[in-house]
């Protein structure tokens, strides 16, 4: 039988159970290749659930730097008997089936057009620990070691992971090292040749840095100088508030006092920390709240106030699947226009969709800016592809010496000047009202904040002709905020192109690895990846440049698209969609198929 | 609706207290509630208790649900910043402008439906989160901005304006306060100025979560016989366990009161709340025993009302989160952002 063969370029795919141990033997598996100097790309796909039911890695190596999903397994660690027919059936042709041999399996269980590499993982672990928990989480590591050997991976490279990874608890290292000896030698003496998947060192890695956009978030937060965090547990956003826990003990303790230039509380609800949110916000403290789609819900009647009254506040939404609790473990992006119109009445807010988690670090810590600027919520939208996954980018940069831009606030000495304070009074011809923050001064700038209609100097009215006036302004602001979000990547093709691409967020690499496929195979498509909502101009000139669009996104209604026909009023025929929904990250593959085959169709119509 | 503006006329000799301001000054926009509101008398003892304490207004900042209740802060303290929030929300609002600035004076003012119904959940956890302010609810048992439907805090078997029975279990917003964490919990009633304003001042005082529940009989939907919230019905059922005057720091005691029927207890700004006990057995220290007093007098269908419960050396959320002395809307980029020097440090630890 005919085996792949493919040096720092497959996808291998580990089948567990979750609680076993596995996920931090994986993740030494993907570092490794990684200090080789070869690119990975890693996803955990995960039950809500602590243990006992099944959890998949997989492991994206390209030495060409692709970093998105491709689609397809070329090796299957199958270690879980609950998903063996399925994990057997989802290998490629010709690919390879590694799993521990020491339990029968009947024949029928197995394919014939794949290389399978046995290995009584479970005996070797049982004669050689007494230890149950011992077994069970070295097992992991004997596998690591047998891999190595089968892949071509540094031993000496996992070594050090592991003396990394059990510094301090130092008694872990040598017995570590053992079993990973134990899994290697038997590769070396049982298992030799039967693997044509490679690594072979190289220098394609760089400088990056290998991290996961929840923590890239928490830290934007840091450095975009949020002092009050109001959250409440849900999956996948928790690391964010624990993770700014995390970075704030340790860059956000003054020296001298040993007291915190932070606040964190934990909600009783997702209502009451964005209640605090804005509490703060309205006070004069920069103020974020981490959360997923079923706590965008219920801040809605929040988000409205914050919108009508005009309030700072940073939403981080990590989108997972839905609607209700949908798959929270899977990821999505759908929730596009729960939070572009969020809350009833007539609303629209400030948007960013950030690619990978430096983008997010940077995205986060602007949108502190954004908010205080346009004083008004800015929701981040990343995803728990980012949000969880540990992704390879480019390491994390900050430009010294730059301050807050804090917005419109008067200051008790403008107030004593005699400038004129109208709350809601548009007097730079931005739509950006002044504000006051409680406490400033002693006889001018008091006002009264309020959900209600109110007029230019913030007094209580039901006028029609008074509520219009603020509405309008309203819109006039965010028209301003196109100006300041950052603008779509917009890259031409080698050639003139009758067809576009947008796409956004998390798709990104996937997208890339499709592009150059399409290119490959003679299509040539612009691509326009969205950034923000408000749209800008250069958006609706993109579209209208071509004769087609593809957009795509991660969610089933096409939510983008609905957001680009209505606020941009395109012809939705323009448009058309590519949508990956089932709550694994979109992949290379489909991107690909789905685009060609909608063009190949569309030349062969244009020659019928 | 149109507002009313108030003449500035000042009558000469009108009480100037040691800022050099008068009542004038602690007062806001002419009320819109019913004639008779008992929340305008709760409005009137709370600008009473300002100007008392020599508050400066701008010092303070007023925040509210929604309700009848929830618009008071804007017929108070005019040069205070008011924030009337979402109905039932206010506490969360309060946690976080605390948590932003924690040198300010912060005033939550809700009511029965805001509190006990829709806000229940945020009443309990800003107590139980120790967040210093003074929190008042006026309660009178009905919705009316939505014209007199029960809310949670109307006794059972109170009967409605129109004829109605309110069959639900009541719930009782001071034992709530108690069990929950509030340090310091007090009832009372709008119709009793003398009790009310002594009340208010000590929870303003007071350094931690204070809780006010101030019974306020609404004269349109339910202040008619059968109603638990009716002005006779207070004044007919109302046991006071103590009486209570504030005294500034270093006034001259003058009158002698006879051993064992005063305490005086030290505030966190440096007066005095003498407590003259109506109830020689009385411990508003005791937590326990005095959550015991209240379901005792409740059965006997008696109001308990004054100083119910206060932890002296009670701290508050600023001190569980061990912030800095400095509001934290005041921290700039040099405190906060650890700028290149501290991401070359996490990039590398990330490799």
């Amino acid at each position: 039988m005919s085996a792949i063969k493919a040096v720092n370029d497959f996808v291998i795919k580990f089948a567990n159970v979750n609680g076993s141990g596995s996920a931090s033997a994986n993740e030494m598996f993907a570092r490794s290749i990684l200090r080789m100097g070869v690119p990975v790309a890693s996803r955990n796909i995960f039950p809500s659930n602590i243990q006992g039911l099944p959890t998949w890695y997989e492991v994206r190596v390209s030495g060409k730097g692709w970093l998105g999903r491709r689609g397809g397994v070329d090796m299957m660690v199958a270690m879980n008997p609950q998903t063996w027919d399925k994990d057997i059936a989802s290998i490629d042709a010709n690919g390879y089936l590694f799993y521990d041999s020491s339990r029968q399996i009947p024949q029928s269980r197995f394919r014939s057009d794949i290389n399978i590499i046995r290995m009584p993982l479970t005996e070797i672990a049982n004669s050689t620990y007494n230890d149950p928990r011992q077994r069970q989480l070295f097992k992991n590591i004997i596998y690591v070691g047998a891999l190595a050997q089968l892949l071509g991976l540094e031993i000496a490279v996992l070594e050090q992971l592991i003396g990394e990874q059990y510094k301090g608890k130092d008694a872990l290292i040598a017995p570590n090292h053992k079993a990973l000896r134990l899994g290697f030698d038997y590769a070396a003496s049982q298992l030799n040749g039967l693997c044509g998947l490679k690594v072979e060192r190289a220098d394609a890695v760089g400088d990056r840095i290998f991290v996961n956009g929840n923590e890239a978030a928490a830290l934007g937060c840091v450095y975009g100088g949020a002092t009050v965090a109001a959250w409440y547990p849900i999956t996948p956003s928790t690391s964010v508030a624990e993770s700014f826990q995390k970075h704030c003990s340790k860059y956000r303790v003054d020296p001298v006092t040993k007291k915190n230039n932070f606040a964190i509380v934990q909600a009783e609800d997702e209502i009451s920390a964005i209640g605090a949110v804005i509490g703060a916000g309205w006070n004069g403290a920069r103020a974020f709240t981490a959360t997923s789609g079923p706590g965008i819900s219920l801040m809605q009647e929040f988000l409205g106030l914050a919108y009508f009254a005009e309030i700072p506040a940073v939403i981080i939404d990590v989108q997972r699947g839905g609607p209700s609790t949908g798959m929270p473990t899977r990821t999505q992006q759908a929730d596009i226009l729960v939070c572009a119109y969020a809350s009833h009445g007539d609303t629209k807010h400030v948007l960013l969709f950030p690619e990978d988690p430096r983008e997010l670090f940077e995205f986060t810590a602007a949108a502190f800016d954004l908010a205080e600027r346009l004083q008004t919520p800015v929701f981040v939208l990343e995803d728990l592809d980012i949000g969880m996954n540990e992704w390879l980018c480019e390491p994390f940069t900050w430009t010294d010496g730059q301050t807050y831009d804090r917005g419109k606030v008067m200051s008790a000495e403008d107030l004593e000047s005699g400038k004129t304070f109208g709350r809601y009074l548009d007097v730079d011809g931005d739509a950006i009202p002044w504000r006051t923050l409680p406490g400033t001064h002693p006889s001018r700038g008091a006002y009264f904040t309020r959900g209600t209609s109110r007029d230019r100097y913030a007094k209580y009215s039901e006028e029609g002709s008074v509520y219009q006036d603020n509405m309008q302004r309203l819109l006039r602001k965010l028209e301003t905020a196109k100006s300041l979000v950052p603008a779509p990547v917009i890259q031409l093709a080698k050639e003139n192109a009758r067809h576009g691409v947008i796409y956004f967020g998390s798709s990104t690499p996937a997208m890339n690895e499709a592009m150059a496929a399409l290119e490959g195979q003679g299509m040539h498509l612009d691509t326009m990846r969205l950034r923000a909502f408000p749209f800008c101009d250069a958006v609706s000139d993109f579209i209208l440049a071509h004769d087609q669009v593809f957009l795509v996104e991660q969610n089933r209604d096409a939510q983008m698209r609905m957001l680009l026909v209505n606020e941009c009023g395109i012809d939705p025929a323009r448009i058309v969609s590519v949508l990956n929904y089932d709550g694994t990250p979109i992949t290379a593959r489909f991107i690909t198929g789905a685009i060609s085959e909608r063009l190949t169709m569309k030349s062969k119509e244009a020659a019928e | 609706m149109t507002y009313i503006v108030k003449p500035k006329l000042r009558h000469p000799g009108i009480a100037i207290n040691k800022l050099g301001f008068t009542h004038r000054d602690y007062e806001g926009t002419v009320s819109t509630l019913c004639a008779g509101c008992g929340h305008d008398s709760i409005s009137f003892a709370i600008i009473q208790a300002c100007f008392e304490l020599n508050i400066a207004p701008h010092r303070v900042a007023k925040l509210s649900g929604i309700g009848c209740s929830s618009k008071t802060p804007d017929y108070l303290l005019g040069q205070s910043h008011g924030f009337n929030s979402v109905h039932g929300r206010m506490p969360s609002v309060v946690t976080g402008a605390n948590l932003a600035n924690k040198d300010l004076i912060y005033l939550g003012i809700s009511g029965d439906g805001d509190s006990a119904s829709i806000g229940l959940g945020q009443f309990v956890h800003s107590l139980r989160r120790g967040v210093n302010m003074c929190y008042i609810t006026e309660n009178n048992g009905v919705y009316g901005l939505t014209k007199g439907q029960f809310s949670a805090t109307a006794d059972k078997g109170s009967k409605s304006k129109y004829g109605g029975s309110n069959m639900d279990s009541p719930l009782d917003l001071v034992s709530m306060a108690m069990q929950v964490g509030a340090t310091f919990v007090g009832r009372s009633f709008s119709g009793d100025k003398q009790q009310l304003v002594p009340l208010i001042m000590a929870a303003i005082s007071h350094k931690g979560p204070a809780f006010i529940d101030v019974v306020s009989p609404c004269v349109a939907f339910n202040n008619h016989a059968g109603s638990t919230k009716a002005y006779e019905f207070v004044r007919l059922h109302n046991e006071a366990v103590n009486r209570l005057d504030i005294m500034e720091p270093r006034e001259t005691i003058t009158v002698e009161y006879a051993p064992g029927t005063t305490e005086d207890v030290e505030l966190h700004d440096g007066s005095t709340l003498r407590l003259s006990k109506l109830d020689a057995d009385y411990d508003p220290h005791d937590r326990i025993a005095a959550m015991t007093y209240l379901q005792n007098r409740a059965a006997a269908g008696e109001l308990v009302t004054g100083l119910i419960y206060m932890d002296p050396d009670a701290s508050d959320m600023h001190a569980n989160l061990n912030t800095v002395d400095v509001p934290l809307n005041r921290l700039s980029a040099k405190e906060l952002c650890p700028g290149s020097a501290g991401l070359e440090s996490f990039n590398r630890s990330h490799r």
